[in-house]
């Protein structure tokens, strides 16, 4: 069994609940994920089969409340989750971080009570799959410029869009979708198999090949009133919900740093040149010394923030700084790990490429490196670079 | 029906195990305990026969503060109850079976779980001994459980096939690998379980009648031989694997 990288003893930190959880899911990506997850990269399938067991575990919503059968853990708790699941793959964490941040929050935070009570405990079980539309293919990094438009009609609204990079868009059986309406971005409620409605896949990922990503069309879609998410109101609130799923992609990279630390470890104390284990060698020291570095440091960051956010005292700003860094660097230590490795780093019998190729997206998806450097930076002068 | 089930809390399989200062117990510094991976089997399966048959399940752990960890994880996978035996001193088999058979003989339990063997000390000889301090009777290694109202049929593991037991209970059954699959404990399951309450009974001293005088650790593993690269190892390999390692 995979024993973690903790050399902090930061395990000393964490109370039974959030180790236990974290032990439960670490098992079962061992025993459910690892064993197929190459597999299905290469064929660039998600491994859907899985996802009804994401919910017997409680892995969907888990910090939402008991009534809608979701587990009510705290923030920390999620976050190790989210490492656990990384260390699987990062497209497969992405599927739980999507359901879990961009779905169910929204739903739980700007939903009426028959949209909560009607959705949560679905989507908490894994029997329906959601995904988010904020993205545009001309509207990335300023989504507040969004051309998808909603226009009031009797008994409900006609939306018109299209959205692009959405994970889970083609398998979803809701998409929570922002449009304008009268000037003002709004969510909405689009359900699977309404009129004028499509997902189709996009297809030629180098990346994220385990997950799915889709466009999404809205051509003349009649939206009842009942499904407009009531208390959205303008681009504060899908950034809300990007700041619940940037969290959780701040934990998550940290399991893709330990497995690529893991297996350049063991690579290094085992492969023989010049009659002796490449692990000798200075070089290869100063590389994994590296990357324990940045992987502790990364841990004792997530710990601190997920402390925090549980408290209700963390800014966006904090929750930027966190995925920045720890974006960054996972893709750093998941390339060192593929330098150590050398020419067995690419190959699928490792699952540093992988990680590598995956984090090239981690690291740009829900906000780009850059924006955040931008956000931190507006943060610590008070002045915006890019407004 | 109380269905029990005796779990250890034991070194992680994947831990590096050193030997302390004293020369006769191992260095714990960084050495993290799980659950005995053949309990998990004892512990699912008494939830599926309490799934089947109803009753209550109740799990059993002899050792200190740290025990709790795994009866919690028992917990959390869905049993109700649990006891810890708490103690500071080192036990021998006999006389953790002896303080086990009073707990089960004080639960009145009449179907008992054991892992075939704890991966600490590997003695595989507990769930044995319990079963005749209590009168019950017992079936060990077991891959296949099956209860009709008090007849047991159980399939043993032996050497090279399956053994096929009936007997009835009271009974005492230590599982084998094979004869289920443990559920993962839920995040549910891990919040019901901290709502329990974990009973504690302090153990008096026990009367051993072995003691640990020492421990050594294994010779350094002999590094590999490479005979040829191609075909032509072929015979010399299995001549070597016939005569010296006598595995085939």
């Amino acid at each position: 069994m995979f024993i973690g990288v903790d050399y902090f003893n930061i395990e000393s930190l964490l109370n039974e609940e959030e180790r236990m959880v974290r032990d439960s899911v670490r098992l079962f990506v061992t025993e459910q994920v690892l064993p197929i997850i190459e597999n299905h990269y290469q064929e660039s399938i998600f491994p859907l089969s899985i996802v009804q067991k994401l919910g017997e575990l409680g892995l969907l919503g888990i910090t939402f409340p008991q009534k809608y059968g979701c587990a009510e853990m705290n923030n920390v708790t999620y976050g190790l989750a989210m490492q656990e699941l990384e260390r699987g793959d990062s497209g497969f964490r992405s599927f739980c971080s999507v359901q879990s941040s961009l779905v169910m929050y929204p739903i739980f935070t700007f939903g009426s009570q028959e949209q909560k009570d009607f959705w949560l405990p679905k989507l908490a079980t894994g029997e329906k799959i959601g995904c988010f539309g904020l993205t545009e293919p001309d509207y990335g990094s300023n989504p507040g410029g969004m051309m998808t438009k909603a226009e009031k009609v009797e008994n409900g609204f006609i939306l018109n869009g299209a959205k692009m990079w959405i994970t889970n868009g083609t398998i979803s059986d809701i998409a929570v979708v922002w449009a304008k309406l009268d000037g003002e971005i709004k969510g909405f409620l689009v359900e699977k198999g309404i009129k004028g409605f499509s997902a189709p896949e996009m297809k030629g990922k180098h990346s994220l090949r385990a997950s799915v990503t889709s466009e999404l069309i809205l051509e003349d879609v009649f939206i009842p009133e009942k499904n407009i998410l009531p208390k959205s109101k303008g681009l504060k609130s899908p950034l809300m919900c990007l700041n619940q799923a940037r969290y959780g992609i701040a934990w998550g990279v940290v399991g893709s740093m330990m497995a690529c630390y893991d297996s350049a470890l063991n690579y290094a104390k085992t492969r023989i040149q010049f009659e002796k284990p490449i692990a000798s060698f200075q070089l290869i020291q100063q590389k994994l010394v590296f990357m324990l570095s940045e992987i502790t440091k990364a841990q004792l960051l997530n710990l601190q923030l997920g402390r925090l956010k549980d408290r209700g005292e963390v800014t966006h700003a904090q929750i930027s700084l966190a995925k920045r860094n720890n974006c960054e660097m996972a893709l750093e230590v998941a390339r060192t790990a593929r330098e150590i490795l050398g020419a067995n780093g690419i190959l699928s019998e490792y699952p540093v490429m992988r990680h590598s190729a995956n984090l090239e997206s981690v690291k740009t998806y829900e906000g780009t490196h850059e924006m955040h450097t931008l956000i931190i930076g507006e943060d610590i002068t008070g002045i915006s670079a890019f407004e | 029906m109380k269905i029990a089930v005796c779990v250890n809390h034991v070194p992680d399989t994947a831990a590096k195990i050193n030997i302390s200062s004293d020369g006769k117990s191992i260095d714990n510094t960084g050495v993290t305990y799980v659950v005995n991976p053949y309990d998990e089997f004892a512990i699912e399966e008494a939830l599926k026969t309490k799934e089947k048959f109803g009753g209550d399940t109740i799990a059993i752990s002899l050792g200190n503060e740290s025990n709790k960890e795994t009866l919690r994880k028992a917990l959390a996978m869905g049993i109700d109850n649990a006891v810890l035996l708490k103690t500071e001193e080192y036990y021998d088999s006999l006389s953790v079976a002896k303080a086990l058979a009073a707990e089960i003989k004080a639960q009145n339990s009449g179907l008992v779980f054991f892992g075939k063997q704890s991966v600490d000390f590997d003695n595989s000889i507990v769930g044995q001994l319990t079963a005749e301090l209590l009168n019950y009777n017992c079936v060990s290694v077991v891959v296949e459980f099956e209860l009709k109202e008090n007849k047991i049929i159980a399939d043993r593991e032996i050497e090279g096939g399956k053994e096929v037991v009936e007997t009835l209970l009271p009974a005492v059954i230590t599982t084998q690998k094979g004869l289920n699959d443990p559920r993962y404990a839920s995040l549910k399951g891990i919040m019901a379980a901290k709502k329990k309450v974990i009973e504690e009974k302090t153990l008096a001293k026990p009367n051993n009648f072995t003691e640990v005088i020492g421990m050594k650790k294994p010779a350094p593993k002999q590094p590999g031989k490479i005979i040829g690269t191609d075909s032509s190892a072929v015979p010399e390999l299995v001549r070597l694997l016939r005569e010296e390692a006598k595995v085939i």
